[in-house]
């Protein structure tokens, strides 16, 4: 246990960064525009089941299939949420009722993409191999394709960071997130900046699926598990935090990692373990504001 | 006059709800095998949607929790009546699905009810996926076998079971609304804090009516396991028994009792046909459907009716009118 533990803790802060891109993505769509998006799995396999047709169709190298998947699926979140949701949240008598429509709607979400991909794709599981050479990394020996998805992650996350905080853009969508209403009484379109955010989130997720696809296999029905654990490291970091998010993803990937290494069976019952723990007894998050 | 048509209305009421109870418990006779277990099924998710609308329909607190309970009345069947070996006669297992899924909810809701909206739904989604880890992993790793074997039962005995169960569901709805206990509820999802200043006990109130409803899921999953025969983790803590009854009573409205009722009984009566005709889309369509209830019927097929009432009223109304008019002329 011992001389495996740095390999261990390296391959959960890898596995990490992923829940953490994933997690940004959920903490944009709920903690700003609003809606627990429990398809957020569904995008997640969209873009990894694209990344897999563009790569083994057409030779699309997965990095490169970033510029396609990502645009692709920011459209399709801001269309839906343009559409859909803002008619539901000028309509909705309370922000809880909205919430509770935004859920069901979710839900239509998950029926619709999971099968349609299985119309498409089909219901097996799917993988590709890409850069999947041993690279020795701090003493311990790793796919390439997993420490370039880590860098990625970082990139991404950096450039996110400096977005919110640094752009006047950002500082709508922060506004946003306190209160949609008096930001919009300060002059930020709020039809177009929720869409927008949510439209982000859809992106993220595809990032997310396609560094996924890389290094795991991948299937039509794969959302869901992504789902959770998107869910379980904002409740972990707190929504709507950018560090929140990594420090999140990196303490469920490095547990995950340890308890697969000494129980594999056991990992998904501790992260629910950890989950339900969490959401009683701080609701808001580590980082989370109150 | 008012009383004498509002309880010659109630005759009508309780007398139609007899006769439909009476052509369900007399079906057996004439109708064919498969559509009783298509009558069994339909039942089976009425029962879930009277339920689930038990508790979340008045209170607004969306518990996303029926597969859990499901899967815990099929492994209580699982373990109690085992097919070469039943630990207990039927009634009493479904007895023991009752009460354990009563206690599991009781414990489940002291601690998770304090939770507000959105997080409570989350939690009990997360209920069912944790509930089915752990039996898997108790059936992987400690007794080796994946599946269990349940005593199978006759397509009628399950169906009659179903109806016994569905009357006790109904009539455990309609008293519950029509009592104080119902009156707190609906002060809970008004506005929960006024209601304590009002001396409502909330915690008490969520925690049993939460309890009870999990009850009645608990005892429709120990039936339908015996009517499964072979059950495993996947199929017993399937979210989709979760989806399926919000959706249902969400599209049959939760303003009256027989919304969820209604719901239940066309979307149960639609997945058959779907499934037959195109198995491929019908996950699809119900997903549309789900979008199209919540954005545009909000009320749900229930509250469908008072517009049309008023609608009918406003043509009747327009048709005498006109047909007076008309008498005045002819005089």
């Amino acid at each position: 246990m011992i001389e495996s533990l740095p390999s261990i803790i390296i391959g959960g802060i890898l596995m990490g960064s992923i829940y953490a891109l994933i997690a940004m993505g959920l903490s944009l769509q709920y903690g700003v525009a609003r809606v627990i998006n429990l398809a957020h799995g569904e995008f997640i396999m969209i873009g990894a089941m694209l990344t897999w047709m563009l790569s083994t169709s057409f030779g699309v190298n997965p990095l490169l299939s970033v510029a396609i998947v990502g645009p692709f699926l920011l459209v399709i979140g801001f269309i839906l949420h343009r559409t859909l949701f803002t008619s539901l949240r000028t309509k909705a008598p309370s922000q809880g009722a909205f919430e509770g429509s935004s859920l069901l709607i979710a839900f239509g979400f998950i029926f619709i993409f999971q099968n349609i991909a299985i119309l498409i794709w089909g219901g097996d599981v799917k993988a590709y191999s890409y850069l999947n050479f041993p690279v020795r990394f701090l003493g311990t020996t790793f796919a390439a394709n997993r420490l370039v998805a880590f860098a990625f992650v970082i990139a991404i996350g950096v450039a996110f960071f400096f977005f919110l905080t640094r752009t006047r853009l950002g500082k709508a969508i922060r506004a946003a997130a306190q209160d949609p209403a008096t930001a919009g009484l300060m002059g930020v379109n709020i039809n177009w900046v929720l869409p927008l955010c949510f439209g982000l989130g859809a992106f993220l997720a595809g990032l997310a699926g396609v560094l996924l696809s890389m290094s795991r296999a991948i299937s039509a029905t794969m959302g869901l598990s992504y789902t959770i654990i998107a869910l379980i490291v904002v409740a972990l970091g707190g929504l709507g935090s950018i560090p929140g998010s990594f420090i999140g993803g990196f303490i469920l990937g490095i547990i995950g990692s340890i308890v697969s290494f000494w129980q594999p069976a056991l990992s998904m019952i501790v992260f629910y373990g950890i989950f339900l723990i969490l959401l009683l007894v701080r609701p808001t998050g580590i980082l989370g504001k109150k | 006059m008012d009383i004498t048509v509002f309880k010659s209305k109630k005759l009508v009421v309780v007398g139609l709800v007899l006769l439909i109870l009476i052509w369900l418990a007399t079906s057996p006779l004439y109708a064919s095998s498969s559509n009783i277990r298509l009558l069994s099924t339909i039942l089976m998710y009425i029962i879930l949607a009277v339920s689930w609308a038990m508790f979340s329909g008045p209170t607004g607190y969306m518990s996303l929790a029926p597969a859990a309970f499901f899967g815990v009345g099929i492994y209580t069947a699982a373990f109690l009546y085992a097919r070469g070996s039943p630990l207990l006669p039927l009634p009493a297992v479904i007895v023991a699905a009752c009460a354990i899924s009563f206690v599991i909810a009781l414990l489940v809701g002291l601690v998770t009810l304090r939770l507000k909206g959105i997080y409570f739904a989350i939690f009990s989604f997360g209920l069912i996926v944790l509930l089915g880890l752990i039996v898997q992993y108790w059936e992987n790793q400690i007794i080796g076998r994946r599946g269990q074997h349940v005593v199978a039962e006759g397509t009628e005995t399950v169906f009659y079971v179903m109806l016994a169960i569905l009357v006790a569901t109904l009539l455990v709805a309609y008293f519950l609304r029509r009592s104080r206990w119902g009156m707190a509820m609906l002060s809970i999802g008004g506005n929960e804090e006024a209601a304590t200043h009002m001396g409502v006990n909330t915690t008490m109130v969520k925690v049993f009516t939460f309890a009870i409803s999990a009850t009645f899921m608990g005892a429709v999953g120990a039936i339908m396991a015996t009517r499964w025969i072979y059950v495993d983790p996947s199929t017993a803590f399937n979210p989709m028994y979760s989806f399926m009854p919000v959706l249902m009573a969400v599209f049959g409205g939760m303003g009256q009792l027989y919304g969820p009722v209604l719901g239940a009984a066309v979307f149960a009566y639609l997945e058959r046909i779907l499934r037959r005709e195109f198995p491929a889309y019908y996950m699809i369509v119900f997903g549309v459907i789900l979008i199209i209830v919540v954005l545009f019927l909000p009320g749900g097929l229930v509250g469908l009716i008072p517009k049309l009432r008023d609608r009918l009223r406003g043509v009747i109304a327009k048709l005498r009118k006109g047909g007076q008019t008309e008498q005045h002329a002819n005089t």
